[in-house]
């Protein structure tokens, strides 16, 4: 399957994914230009897999983002083909912060989710070297989580 | 170079010898040109078996900051992530806000981002090439690139006030116009560039020493710079032809006319040569930016002073000096981002420490690092 | 011996002359200072024709320029580079980030606000980041700041039991060195959070 004349990158995208994946298709959606696949958390890793074979080959980051009762795990896939990146997204619930890991599929992935458990707390299972990267390892809490509170902080004073 | 010798741990071969393995903590203070980098190194011998880098030690927690600024004042937190490159890495951040908060940045403020980045592009490289030179040795290497580094630096002194951290791209534009007279100085800068560029070139590596310590040290072979993430100088010297540039175009690259260059071996000569040659090509793009550029605002008419944008998230991408520099924006409708995550190719790059250094030695090691360019504000953040 | 305290004197003053013509620096460079530290050791702004070369061993030199934000995982390194230089020594706070904590006082869990919650700081040079000029102003008043002072006063393990914040014993080993009561450096991670 080629790209058709004039076809942009993310419906060209849509259109093979579709194709070849299609239980994957209800999932994908097109939001302000940047192509986003929400998936539950237990598909993650197959849908990792499906995408790395459509033709993502470039692993951008992987990130959370913490939204209160649950993480929001974000990764970004790039591909050389689609001339397009897509959002890998899933939700992660706040008591049990576990996931699998991408290392499998992607080596660059090592880095990034050490730093995922280092400021969130995110633990991803099948990673071969799950520990802190940024923070000293004596480090307790996981800053980057809304509720963190250390008292070493000196908060901004609101000056707007 | 802080060596310390930690612990020396026998093990016993097959034949019944006894052989020690020696583990070597480098860092995190040594010769400052790279910046705070621990690596422990296992070593048999003189040869490298593992090595793994240790970061962290600038890790000032800007991205948790960044939760309890307004858009415009992480600007300045942008410039101390990749220090080497302050005005890129406002663009990043700044096109990721525009993204977010769907601002169109008048034409004249976009040739005005260009040629900046382009001009921090040599400064950086010339940063990159230069200390390059000082690992292996060639320290006359470094001083000559940071004469054609000091000039460009003195013109964004001109522009903005400041020699390092610019704080000048910001959303919407940028801060200032262009100064009288700063053209024809930009002009001069760019004519005079390439020739000192190619005199570097000769120099450094058309020494018969710097192909002994750089050609063959530290091969990454094309597939492993895409599967483990590498970007920018780093893929480009082991053949990946990615260049965010061409393959995904931004701002009014598509009208500038450029060469993208691109190394065979994937080796440290490779990386680094590549840097010079992208320099020289940042001249011809500055040129024809400085001939295009027309009279106009510098900023965005009509943007409130503070910004809400949509809730949602964006990302937003561009080529930095060393790789595909990302920004991703999570905001929530209110005037401070809710989460911002900077996707820096000098971490991703640094994984490659790992892969690389096994079968060198710990000379070789201060050459691989240095090939990879890492700046640790960027790494850390 | 008659007519000898005058001679000690002058000794005294020629010595404390002479070291400050001749300052050699460790660059403790983390952050985006540590750019122009280099950018000032180098042709343009050259410091090298004040005395000052920068050496990376700390047992060479006399002054530590720290450059750069000084995290809680980087400060024990720091402190025991401090500890492994000769008498006497001095130190250079460069930038707002060694000075006070800069730009990152606010909201940061991880960064110490000033190299003088661990160390002695004899010169502050303000600036984000200071111009190579500024830098080279702060060498020069060091030099000023040597001449008079004696180099048997202000012996770093007095200065230290002055610092509001560090316990150290009297050989000031760095074992000893640690920081107490409720400075910032000292609670090193997270009240709250537990995994």
């Amino acid at each position: 399957m080629t790209r058709v004349e004039g076809e942009s990158g993310l419906e060209y995208l849509r259109r093979k994914l579709c194709s070849v994946y299609p239980d994957l298709c209800p999932l994908f959606s097109i939001e302000y230009a940047d192509g986003v696949l929400l998936v539950p958390r237990e598909a993650l890793h197959g849908a990792a897999v499906n995408l790395k074979a459509l033709g993502f080959e470039r692993f951008g980051f992987v990130t959370a983002v913490d939204r209160g009762e649950y993480f929001e795990l974000v990764c970004r896939l790039q591909s050389a083909e689609f001339g397009a990146g897509l959002f890998l997204k899933a939700e992660i619930p706040r008591d049990d912060a576990v996931s699998d890991s991408f290392t499998d599929l992607w080596p660059a992935a090592d880095w990034h989710e050490r730093e995922v458990y280092d400021l969130f707390g995110i633990e991803f299972t099948g990673h071969p070297d799950m520990r802190r990267i940024l923070l000293p390892d004596d480090w307790v809490g996981h800053p980057l989580r809304k509720d963190y509170h250390d008292d070493s902080v000196i908060p901004r004073p609101d000056y707007i | 170079m802080a060596v310390e010798v930690e612990s020396t741990r026998p093990v016993i071969a097959e034949d019944g010898r006894r052989v020690d393995e020696l583990v070597v903590n480098i860092g995190p203070s040594h010769p400052s040109t790279h910046g705070v980098c621990r690596i422990i190194t296992h070593l048999d011998g003189e040869v490298i078996v593992k090595a793994e880098p240790v970061i962290g030690y600038l890790h000032r927690g800007i991205e948790k900051m960044a939760e309890n600024r307004t858009y415009l004042q992480v600007v300045p937190l942008t410039d101390r992530l990749d220090y080497v490159g302050s005005m890129y890495a406002n663009w990043a951040y700044c096109r990721a806000v525009e993204r977010l908060a769907e601002i169109r940045v008048p034409e004249r403020a976009e040739y005005i981002r260009v040629i900046v980045c382009e001009l921090q592009r040599i400064a950086s490289h010339m940063m990159g090439v230069g200390s390059s030179g000082a690992d292996t040795g060639a320290a006359t290497a470094f001083i000559w690139a940071f004469e054609v580094r000091e000039r460009i630096v003195d013109l964004f002194d001109e522009l903005c006030g400041s020699r390092l951290t610019y704080n000048y791209v910001r959303p919407g534009g940028v801060s200032m116009d262009l100064p009288d007279g700063w053209i024809e100085k930009c002009r001069e800068v760019v004519k005079w560039a390439p020739e000192r560029l190619l005199e570097l070139d000769a120099l450094f590596f058309g020494n018969f020493i710097a192909g002994e310590r750089m050609k063959g040290i530290g091969v990454l072979s094309e597939a492993d710079a895409i599967a483990w993430g590498a970007s920018g100088p780093t893929a480009r010297g082991s053949g990946v032809l990615f260049d965010i540039r061409k393959n995904d175009p931004y701002s009014v690259y598509p009208r500038l006319d450029f060469r993208i260059p691109v190394g065979e071996n994937g080796d440290c000569f490779d990386r680094s040569r590549v840097k010079l040659l992208e320099a020289i090509e940042s001249c011809h793009i500055i040129e024809q930016a400085l001939d295009q550029i027309e009279p106009g605002p510098v900023m965005t008419a009509g943007l409130p002073r503070l910004l809400r944008p949509r809730a949602g998230d964006a990302y937003d991408h561009i080529e930095s000096a060393r790789g595909s520099l990302g920004v991703y924006l999570v905001s929530d409708g209110s005037p401070r981002p809710y989460r911002m995550k900077v996707r820096s190719p000098a971490f991703c790059n640094l994984q490659l420490l790992g892969k690389l250094a096994p079968g060198h030695t710990v000379s070789d090691l201060v050459v691989i690092l240095g090939s990879l360019d890492p700046v640790f504000g960027e790494v850390d953040r | 011996m008659p007519g000898g305290g005058i001679i000690l004197t002058s000794m005294d003053a020629l010595a404390d002359w002479s070291r400050g013509q001749s300052l050699w620096a460790m660059p403790m460079g983390t952050a985006c200072c540590a750019m122009e530290l280099i950018a000032a050791s180098f042709s343009k702004f050259d410091f090298d024709r004040l005395g000052t070369f920068p050496r990376p061993d700390p047992r060479h030199v006399d002054v530590m320029i720290v450059a750069g934000t000084i995290t809680k995982k980087m400060q024990p390194a720091v402190r025991r580079l401090y500890d492994q230089m000769a008498e006497p020594k001095y130190v250079i706070a460069m930038g707002n980030c060694a000075v006070s904590g800069g730009i990152f006082y606010y909201d940061t869990y991880s960064v110490v606000r000033g190299v003088d919650q661990f160390m002695p700081v004899d010169v502050y040079i303000a600036g984000c980041p200071p111009r190579p000029e500024s830098l080279e102003d702060g060498v020069l008043q060091l030099r000023a700041q040597i001449r008079t002072r004696s180099m048997a006063e202000g012996r770093s393990y007095d200065r230290d039991l002055a610092l509001p914040g560090l316990e150290t014993d009297r050989a000031g080993t760095t074992d000893a060195v640690r920081p107490v009561g409720d400075t910032p450096l000292a609670p090193r991670s997270g009240a709250g959070e537990k995994l």
